[in-house]
């Protein structure tokens, strides 16, 4: 399993473009889970009205998981994404 | 054939297919379905379809707006495809024996809660995406669907009548022609179709709503307000020929663009463009606008669950301003009540709404409303030339609240460190008969007043606009809301200040040389009236 977290920086936090882009590329990973946690909620990033509806902001801090058997590459590429969008 | 007939509310022709507008949601009941799994194919089908038509939209989104503009429809088709929503909408078909439109619109409903009950302007915004999807959804598993898909062919749009937020959420790329039961010429819809430079014809009747259907062939003409159900061939042609003529029309006026607005003795005055929010600014530059005259902001209110931020609006506004590169933005503060509602704001039923909480009154019983428009305003006042009204005044002392309120907001703003313009202009809109009456001690504390005729010909003449068995009785051309014109022109004169008409009076050509002769400095019209006001311009003569 590889956790990482991300202070997210973009001034409306992770708005509905961003979470679109995301949930996209978490489904290129079939098999691995990817999650995000907020608090006490978690979610998984393929679902993006969950994802959305966890109303990450400008500011907050959150916890990615990645587990299975692309778990590396699969946290490498969300790494990747958010620093380059969020 | 089948003829009808109803008022024109602006002039040009349309030959299309027939889309009937209807109010998803509202009839479909809680009623079980016979086989849960002919629902699940339905609704499989649906998607299928709703996916299609959200990938055309998109397509015609991107080279009409631009992609950055279109992605919400990409946004749309991954919400579509959302496990949740999805599971949840079969969850409720397989277990509670739903029919799939119930479904759809239960799953909905919740998912919209979802976002509306959160403590984020911008998310509580999307629940009118969830909702905009159960509509695309459910109008996939009811009538449309069957008779071709008219929600994303270019269609000629029937409705009984059509309120502001419902006009707001229509894809307007796809109407050709707006054509109502109801509704008088001052409605939202008269108005919505001259500034989207399309034909309307309104107070249709009830027969021809119980006539039309989806997919049928109809001719609007709205310079005669005829309707013609399934024409003929001949007929058919006569109108094709009849709108070869606008056309033509249409190619000598746009000659006109890059003149100036002059009279034949020398006078010239600006034409400005009205506009609803940014979508309206390349239409008024496309039709060679001087300015904007009046942008109403109210629309950035609209089809919401909660008040725009200061940031959102300071978008708009500057997106606005940038665009219009230096000329001219009279953007009037919100015009909220009486036609147009907004739930959030829970204001209490008024028995007479257009004399009750509305506008500028509303603006100053709520001063944080108020302060945050206006530091998005003063914010965005450095890209452009900005000018700021206040709707619906009837006194000195309203007038001088307003002047406090942006007085406070430039201090803090300074207190900030947050840069604006010091070349605001701040006016007024005269449109109640206190307002004209008093326009000599009104013009001496304001730089310019915009006469607002459609409210100062209801207040004047005691006549509801929207009231369409009174249009008899709403004669705009009345003496007594021409005189109230010109007394309110000859003080603001007296005063240094400047006077423009952005009611829909001001379009009216029959009326520009005896506007003229009053000495009106602007007038600012929906932008398909902006070459033909500088046409008639151009042939008066103003002393």
């Amino acid at each position: 399993m590889k956790t990482f977290q991300y202070t997210i920086q973009d001034k409306v936090g992770i708005h509905a473009r961003p979470a679109g882009l995301l949930a996209k590329l978490a489904k290129g990973f079939a098999g691995t889970k990817i999650t995000i946690t907020k608090g006490e909620k978690s979610v998984e990033v393929t679902k993006l009205m969950m994802l959305m509806g966890l109303g990450v902001k400008c500011g907050d801090t959150v916890t990615f998981t990645a587990e299975g058997p692309d778990e590396d590459a699969a946290a490498e590429a969300v790494m990747k994404f958010m620093s380059e969008n969020l | 054939m089948k003829k009808f007939c109803g008022k024109g509310v602006y002039g040009a022709i349309a030959i299309g297919r027939v889309s009937v507008f209807s109010r998803q949601g509202t009839n479909i009941t809680q009623q079980k379905a016979e086989d849960p799994e002919q629902e699940l194919k339905r609704l499989a089908a649906a998607k299928a379809l709703a996916s299609a038509q959200l990938a055309e939209i998109y397509e015609k989104a991107c080279s009409e707006v631009g992609e950055e503009n279109a992605q919400i429809f990409e946004i749309h088709m991954m919400m579509l495809e959302d496990e949740d929503h999805s599971e949840r909408i079969e969850t409720l078909i397989r277990t509670e024996q739903a029919t799939a439109e119930y479904a759809v619109l239960t799953a909905g409903n919740e998912f919209s809660e979802m976002f509306a009950s959160m403590d984020d302007d911008y998310m509580q915004a999307r629940a009118a995406d969830v909702k905009d999807i159960s509509n695309r959804l459910i109008s996939c598993l009811t009538g449309s669907s069957e008779t071709g898909d008219a929600g994303s062919d270019m269609h000629i749009l029937c409705a009984d009548d059509l309120a502001p937020s419902e006009t707001v959420s229509l894809d307007k790329s796809l109407v050709v022609a707006f054509v109502t039961a109801f509704g008088s010429s001052n409605s939202h819809t008269a108005i919505l179709a001259r500034n989207m430079d399309i034909p309307a014809v309104i107070g249709a009747g009830e027969e021809f709503l119980s006539a039309v259907k989806d997919g049928d062939m109809l001719i609007v003409d709205g310079h005669t307000g005829d309707l013609i159900l399934d024409p003929d061939t001949e007929t058919e042609q006569f109108y094709r020929a009849r709108q070869e003529e606008d056309y033509c029309r249409a190619k000598s006026l746009s000659e006109l663009k890059g003149r100036p607005n002059i009279t034949k003795d020398g006078r010239e005055i600006r034409i400005y463009a009205n506009i609803g929010g940014p979508d309206g600014v390349d239409a008024a530059l496309e039709n060679d606008a001087g300015g904007i005259g009046l942008f109403r902001s109210e629309f950035l209110y609209l089809e919401r669950s909660d008040c725009p931020t200061e940031e959102q609006q300071f978008d708009a506004y500057k997106d606005v301003l940038t665009r219009m590169e230096g000329r001219q933005v009279i953007i009037r503060t919100l015009d909220i009540g009486a036609d147009k509602q907004i739930d959030y704001f829970g204001l209490k039923h008024e028995d007479n709404p257009a004399l009750g909480l509305r506008a500028v009154r509303l603006s100053l019983t709520r001063p944080e409303l108020f302060r945050t428009q206006l530091r998005a305003l003063y914010r965005a006042s450095v890209y452009g030339q900005l000018g700021i009204m206040f709707p619906m005044i009837t006194s000195v002392s309203e007038v001088e609240k307003c002047l406090a309120a942006c007085e406070e907001v430039k201090r803090e703003l300074s207190a900030e460190g947050i840069a604006y313009s010091d070349s605001v202009e701040i006016g007024i809109m005269v449109e109640t008969p206190a307002a004209a009456v008093i326009s000599d001690l009104l013009a001496q504390i304001v730089d310019f007043f915009s006469i607002g005729t459609n409210d100062l010909t209801q207040y004047t003449l005691a006549c509801d606009r929207q009231d369409p068995a009174l249009e008899a009785f709403a004669d705009p051309h009345h003496e007594a809301v021409l005189r109230l014109i010109e007394l309110t022109a000859k003080n603001a004169h007296a005063h240094d200040t400047w006077v423009g008409i952005c009611g829909e009076l001001a379009a009216d050509t029959s009326l520009t040389q005896t506007f003229l002769r009053m000495g009106i400095d602007e007038l600012s019209v929906s932008a398909p009236f902006i070459l033909p006001l500088r046409e008639a311009v151009r042939s008066s003569t103003a002393y």
